[in-house]
């Protein structure tokens, strides 16, 4: 973040330059800077004014009363305190947990299978494939929506369908024994499409050559999926995953379109908290703290995916 | 993505039945797939056009296709969405505006902190929108930007811009700059250069960028949940979520509001695939 705002900021001051200045500041150098410098102030008023803003409120006493009264007093970590000694937290740690790594793992399994799958060529596979994509594309409340009146206990077409077979009808968003398992079912099918897209074009780079070779070694398809795809794989496989995660991780849309965080809470994970917290309770310095949290999760994973994606950054 | 069809072609010529069965029978397993994975979709269509305006008992084929849904969304949500589209054009052209030149210096250009530009757009594509809405609350509070239509545009700007950085930036880098530094010999100064040469060269990335950042933004729920408090401004999509607040009364209506609201994606779907597929793959492998 400092980067995009200091630099230009250091070059347009001309006069305290220091004085062994090597490259002259022309006209040019000066345009140049022009071309970014409303991408980096506008990046920096909407990305590093939240953040740090997000971070003072989490150490205020920062609520609705504030907002009339201008005041949010300094009280240290107590909102950390609070929100982390709130019973809420240790379920929505939970479930944010779960719903993280169930949805990463069956996405990525999937979407690797059918990765695998249209790899191979046969008529349509490209526009099959492409097709696939819908469900990543539609706006996360319309998806919601939609599976909201799929689920439903009593006029559902799941529970219908499930009828057929004798099976009593399943309460998938209102039973807190399963709303997590439906609410996790349904992430699963929005992360599909782009898992499998990235694979795919991870899986359409082996070149041929390798597997010809395998197939004179005598590779047979889990072989040569274990000894040549798979190795092949991994640095996109990595890339998914960890994206996935930081992704899987903010997902708020889709859980409160579902069930709102309920039943008991069953469905409640660390980011709905925090909206929960901010937006409903009004309590603006537990809300903050608790994404602070979440963030900081967050950038466990997103050192790991930047070490991975050095080359990016590094150009 | 075209390249590698020569290899199996080849396997094919030796027993050409048999293949042939075998990729009848993929084609097959490929439709079954995708019937499975869009099935949603089609009973999100298929209940917005029951008549009675209940998926109670729906049937499973909208036997008697009706409107009445779609009469009944349209005037309930018909400004919601005129106001969504507002907010999707416009984050577009905000975006972009600022977005294009960047990505032309980042890759153009020889800063010396373009790796550090490069990992604060990285990593800001992580930091939750619940932050930023959180900050941005109070800060509109003051400015007087709540329910307000550039208020949400800015909101939703958050994530597109690094996006469509990221998107532009990369198509870019393959841009010569030999035929930058030709049109400059010519007398044309940065910005023409930029606007004659590099903006028409760049096209596919510029509409991929686009098209991207109009679905977020016509996705947006969270900042129109969280950065609207009135009736006044309010997208389809928060639109939806209060049809779903209370008890749902009339699931067609909301079907239909669903479909309405799906409409864009399903179209720059089929319609503009290679965007949609450069786009894809393009924001998150860089």
């Amino acid at each position: 973040m400092s980067s995009l705002t200091h630099a230009p900021a250091r070059a347009g001051q001309v006069s305290p330059a220091p004085p062994r200045r090597r490259r002259k500041l022309r006209g040019d150098e000066i345009g140049k800077i022009l071309f970014v410098l409303p991408a980096g102030i506008a990046m920096a008023l909407l990305f590093g004014y939240p953040v740090v803003k997000n971070l003072t409120m989490s150490l205020q006493d920062y609520s609705l009363q504030t907002f009339f009264t201008g005041e949010a007093p300094w009280v240290g970590l107590a909102n950390y305190v609070d929100v982390v000694t709130d019973p809420i937290f240790g379920q929505a740690m939970l479930n944010t947990g779960l719903f993280t790594a169930g949805s990463i793992l069956f996405q990525f399994v999937i979407g690797l299978a059918l990765a695998l799958f249209f790899k191979q060529h046969f008529p349509l596979s490209a526009t099959l494939r492409g097709l696939l994509l819908l469900p990543w594309l539609l706006p996360l409340i319309v998806s919601s929506a939609t599976w909201r009146a799929i689920l439903e206990q009593d006029s559902g077409i799941l529970n219908r369908f499930l009828g057929v077979f004798g099976v009593e009808p399943i309460g998938w968003l209102v039973s807190p024994s399963i709303a997590l398992i439906a609410v996790i079912g349904v992430n699963i099918w929005i992360g599909i499409p782009f898992n499998t897209t990235l694979l795919y074009s991870g899986v359409q780079a082996i070149p041929d050559e390798l597997y010809e070779a395998g197939s004179l070694d005598g590779a047979t398809h889990w072989k040569a999926f274990r000894y040549i795809t798979w190795p092949s794989l991994r640095p996109v496989v990595s890339v998914v995953l960890i994206l996935g995660v930081v992704y899987t991780l903010k997902v708020l849309d889709i859980i409160l379109g579902l069930t709102g965080g309920g039943p008991a809470n069953a469905t409640q994970t660390l980011a709905t908290q925090s909206y929960q917290r901010s937006f409903v309770d009004f309590e603006f310095g537990h809300g903050a703290a608790l994404s602070n949290i979440l963030i900081v999760i967050s950038m466990v994973f997103a050192v790991v995916y930047l070490r991975r994606g050095r080359h990016a950054a590094d150009e | 993505m075209t390249t590698t069809t020569s290899a199996p072609a080849e396997q094919n010529r030796r027993t050409g039945d048999d293949i042939d069965l075998r990729k009848v029978l993929l084609t097959a397993a490929g439709v079954l797939i995708l019937a499975v994975m869009l099935f949603p979709v089609y009973w999100m269509i298929n209940a917005s056009l029951q008549p009675s305006g209940n998926t109670l008992n729906a049937d499973l084929i909208p036997l008697q296709p009706s409107l009445d849904n779609y009469a009944r969304a349209i005037s309930e949500q018909g400004a919601n969405l005129v106001t969504s589209l507002i907010i999707a054009l416009g984050t577009v052209v905000f975006s972009l505006a600022l977005a294009a030149p960047a990505s032309f210096a980042l890759a153009q250009f020889r800063f010396r902190w373009v790796g550090l530009a490069l990992l604060a757009i990285l990593i800001s594509q992580m930091i939750p929108g619940i932050v930023i809405a959180n900050a941005l609350y109070s800060a509109y509070e003051g400015l007087g930007l709540l329910n307000s239509i550039p208020g949400l545009i800015l909101a939703n700007s958050t994530s597109a811009i690094p996006f469509a950085i990221l998107i532009m930036r990369s198509f870019m880098l393959g841009v010569p700059s030999a035929i930058i530094e030709a049109a400059r010999v010519d007398g044309a100064g940065l910005v023409r250069s930029f606007l004659w040469i590099v903006v028409p060269v760049s096209r596919n990335a510029i509409i991929t960028a686009g098209l991207f950042t109009f679905l977020f933004a016509w996705s947006d729920f969270l900042f129109a949940l969280t950065l609207t408090t009135t009736d006044e401004i309010r997208p389809v999509t928060l639109g939806i979520y209060q049809y779903l607040g209370t008890q749902v009364q009339n699931w067609g209506a909301v079907m239909a509001t669903a479909v309405l609201s799906a409409t864009p994606a399903i179209v720059l779907l089929v319609a503009a695939q290679k965007y949609i597929a450069a786009g894809a793959t393009g924001g998150a492998v860089k």
